[in-house]
């Protein structure tokens, strides 16, 4: 009984502390920096799209929320024809992320993404292209895999020795 | 009192307890929230008191379903018993000297009588539905009502001893000098823990409890009869409330205000106690209830009457 009464004391204090709740639209709420939310593309450093349209984010989405179509331009270098994220099927569980091998396609703390219309809530590549490098400051793919797109041969990137001339039996 | 008086007076007491039950939507939701550290509704109107329109717009037009399986017109009648039981004992409550709709001699027993006939109106809506759950929520609600119905009509024997009267406003007169919650501090106790069991309030909502029975006697209703059923809990608190301030708390006594507004303040002083014992309290085992108003409650309530019986015998 006299517990009882002691949580009736005990909450009618309540009346008297900080209420818990994020006034919402007046108060934005303190988002972490690796919150799961509207996704982008990001660019390298030097402003060339980052996406080489691999396919591996469309895979890896569980709700199959990614429609993409690869093409290369002039210098063989592979970019996305077109890229659509339908936001409407998303459910921000960030495996596209985690299976981007050029960290293009990122997850970003902005979570107001409301719309009335559903279709307005198919993104188009330029809906999703930003243009810094987003999480990932100083990374290009294509300036430390050794893959030869016109501009850069074989053994040019960074880090990486010239091939081997296997018909030179010079040592 | 002349003819247009009380019928002014009869509409005004209608048109106020239902205009507090809406409004005790709205404070149960604003003070439980405030205990739980939230903000509650503060979006619509000032401090969100529109919300009371909205929640009524809403609930009037929703729709109305009544399942096939069900008793139809016993499943129909149900809610409105309830209202119309607990809004007839409103009036024998003196809210101020001279503002009551009917002075009975017999004020509390109309007054147990209603709340007791209100089961009625859970007990056939629980049977109506044709619904085990909402059969055991009816079910529980008689054995409830029954344990605890015989120790609120004891618990205020001492009051009537006391004042020497069931009218409910020579009660009131005869606590000029003394309020009773202070001679019968014994008595305001149990028949506060009568009153929430009586209108099935946390913690004794067993009838309803959602954690064993979804939703207990009104599992099968919708729209404005579920609200039927809520307006009569509402207007249960209330009064309630209002019978715990005539009874025990000297009514509409009290110095510099008027006698309405210390008869309105001391009710809503209640009925947010009401909602504090909502915030902060589990609600009991079944047999633990049960056992409580037997076992417990019932001869105290006992004690009570003889000690008071005793004291009135010797010096009074």
């Amino acid at each position: 009984m006299w517990s009882h009464l002691r949580t009736i004391w005990l909450v009618f204090l309540h009346a008297f502390r900080k209420r818990e709740t994020i006034l919402y639209p007046e108060v934005k709420p303190d988002i972490p920096p690796r919150w799961r939310g509207r996704i982008i593309l990001s660019r390298d450093p030097d402003g060339g799209e980052r996406c080489v349209a691999c396919h591996l984010c469309a895979v890896a989405c569980p709700v199959a929320c990614i429609a993409l179509q690869a093409t290369e331009d002039e210098h063989g270098r592979r970019y996305p024809a077109f890229f659509r994220i339908n936001f409407s099927r998303c459910i921000f569980c960030g495996f596209c992320e985690e299976a981007c091998p050029t960290y293009a396609i990122q997850l970003t703390p902005d979570f107001e993404m409301g719309e009335y219309v559903r279709q307005n809530l198919v993104y188009e590549k330029e809906d999703l292209l930003i243009s810094g490098p987003g999480k990932y400051p100083g990374y290009n793919y294509y300036k430390v895999a050794g893959l030869a797109i016109g501009g850069k041969e074989k053994g040019e990137a960074e880090d990486e020795a010239p091939p081997v001339d296997v018909k030179s039996l010079l040592p | 009192m002349n003819g247009t008086g009380s019928l002014v007076i009869i509409f005004g007491v209608l048109v106020a307890a239902l205009v507090v039950a809406g409004g005790n939507i709205w404070l149960e939701r604003r003070l439980l929230a405030l205990w739980q550290d939230r903000y509650g509704p503060n979006r619509l109107g000032p401090f969100g008191l529109f919300q009371v329109f909205a929640d009524m717009i809403k609930i009037i037009t929703k729709e109305d379903w009544i399942p096939p399986f069900a008793d139809r017109q016993v499943f129909v009648i149900a809610p409105g018993i309830i209202v119309v039981t607990v809004l007839c004992a409103y009036a024998v409550i003196p809210f101020a000297p001279g503002v009551e709709v009917s002075g009975l001699d017999i004020g509390i027993l109309i007054f147990l009588a209603m709340s007791s006939l209100g089961v009625y109106s859970v007990a056939l809506g629980g049977w109506s539905s044709d619904n085990k759950y909402a059969l055991i929520g009816g079910l529980r609600a008689v054995a409830q009502m029954l344990g605890y119905e015989v120790y609120m009509g004891l618990s205020v024997m001492g009051v009537v001893m006391l004042a020497g009267s069931f009218h409910l406003r020579e009660i009131v007169e005869a606590q000029e000098n003394l309020w009773f919650c202070i001679p019968q501090c014994l008595g305001l106790v149990i028949f506060i823990i009568a009153g929430i069991a009586e209108t099935r309030r946390l913690p004794f909502d067993l009838p309803e409890a959602e954690s064993e029975l979804v939703a207990g006697f009104h599992t099968e209703y919708s729209a404005m009869k579920f609200g039927m059923f809520f307006l009569g809990e509402y207007l249960g608190i209330t009064l309630i409330s209002a019978m715990i301030v005539t009874l025990f708390f000297g009514g509409w006594m009290g110095p510099w205000l008027p006698p309405l507004v210390w008869f309105i303040l001391k009710t809503f002083f209640f009925i947010g106690f009401f909602i504090l014992l909502r915030a902060s309290l589990p609600r009991p085992r079944y047999d633990q209830l049960m056992a409580w108003g037997w076992k417990l409650m019932l001869p105290l309530a006992l004690v009570n009457v003889l000690v008071t019986g005793g004291f009135l015998l010797a010096w009074g």
